[in-house]
């Protein structure tokens, strides 16, 4: 897989964004940024409302994820571009979903929405009229999402990456330092995981680091071994996600899972080791 | 602001009791280009060794808002022309520390 395959730059959505075929589609951490202003012809996905089951800590159904996608106009030979704020963090999530349900034709736009709105490209707040589809997904690829009992067998065998901040990772904060700190869950990460914050896969404007700089983040500074499974998480599986598109469909390493139950539910479950500090 | 959810409005998240940092270390503050808010542009926090820990895209005012621990922090502002600034502060538990970035 080569980069080309999973990212387009700038240029080529404003050459392409209205070609038919393609779906541009924002999926932001700040839900209401779409609204003020947003590529042209792009849809918007509400990784919350959209995308995560009402009721249940889950995602939303094989069902449901066919019933937005038509809704929004999303057919299965469309190729969909997402893009995103704060480095594609909820973009990158919003590709997982949509790999975990089969659609393969999918790209983020490298830099997102920071690296466009600071190249004050145009943001339109004209909403595109997508006629209605009839999407079919496939059933969930469980090869890309692991699960509590998977990240558990993991410990001291195969790579565990916590892709929260050092202080996260340490136990000293809960959640994002841009978010209330008001989990009450306990604080730590899964021993033996190594700490590479998802944000030093990027640079300042939202880019993907070069590939040889990727190897080396995880590889020679983090110290994974590449030759085993690995196994990412954050605190609600977002920016783990972001960590998975990188070590999944920018280096090509073939076993890699995103956890999304993450360290909200690790955290609370009953007698699973935590550790706590920095990291070694 | 949900209890699951890692969305922040542009801005950031509001602190729940308008001027009562409880139990949080707040930094917080607003953006200005000759006394006007800078409505598009980034507000990002570093950490002491430099590292990227957090981003909010500024509010309509200008404004950003990060939780943060107790320690010394680094803002860095970006804003479209290239624009970029910085800015040390120290963050307190049960403190707002406000600071104001002209750009």
């Amino acid at each position: 897989m080569s980069r080309s395959d999973v990212l387009v730059d700038a240029e080529w959505v404003e050459a392409h964004g209205g070609d038919p075929g393609v779906v541009l589609v924002e999926v932001d951490e700040d839900t209401s940024a779409y609204d003020k202003g947003h590529i042209r012809n792009a849809v918007k996905i509400d990784w919350k409302t959209d995308l995560q089951d009402p009721v249940r800590r889950d995602f939303v159904d094989k069902a449901g994820f066919e019933a937005l996608l038509s809704e929004r106009g999303i057919a299965n030979d469309d190729t969909v571009i997402l893009y995103g704020g704060n480095n594609n963090w909820f973009a990158a999530y919003a590709y997982w979903y949509f790999r975990l349900y089969g659609h393969n034709n999918v790209k983020l736009l490298d830099g997102g929405r920071k690296k466009w709105e600071l190249e004050s490209r145009e943001l339109v707040t004209e909403v595109p009229q997508r006629a209605r589809t009839s999407y079919h997904a496939q059933e969930q690829d469980q090869s890309i999402r692991a699960f509590r009992d998977e990240v558990v067998a993991a410990i001291g065998n195969d790579n565990l990456v916590d892709v929260r901040s050092p202080d996260e990772f340490a136990g000293r904060l809960l959640a994002p330092a841009h978010l209330p700190q008001e989990q009450a869950q306990r604080g730590g990460h899964v021993p033996t995981a190594k700490n590479v914050p998802w944000s030093k896969a990027a640079d300042e404007d939202g880019t993907f680091k070069s590939d040889e700089a990727l190897r080396a983040l995880y590889g020679d500074e983090a110290g994974l071994d590449f030759s085993k499974d690995t196994i990412a998480y954050c605190r609600i599986g977002e920016r783990s996600a972001h960590t998975w598109f990188v070590l999944h469909e920018l280096l090509g390493q073939p076993n890699v899972k995103n956890y999304d139950g993450s360290w909200t539910e690790y955290g609370s479950l009953v007698g699973v080791p935590i550790e706590l500090g920095d990291a070694k | 602001m949900t209890a699951d959810g890692c969305g922040a409005p542009a801005g950031g998240a509001p602190v729940s009791a308008a001027t009562d940092a409880g139990a949080q270390a707040v930094v917080q503050g607003k953006v200005t280009r000759d006394g006007s808010a800078v409505a598009v542009g980034y507000a990002r926090l570093l950490n002491s060794g430099g590292d990227f820990v957090a981003e909010v895209p500024l509010g309509e005012d200008g404004g950003f808002r990060f939780f943060a621990a107790p320690g010394s922090w680094t803002l860095r502002v970006l804003a479209p022309g290239n624009v970029r600034a910085e800015r040390v502060v120290s963050a307190d538990t049960g403190k707002i520390t406000e600071l104001e970035v002209a750009v």
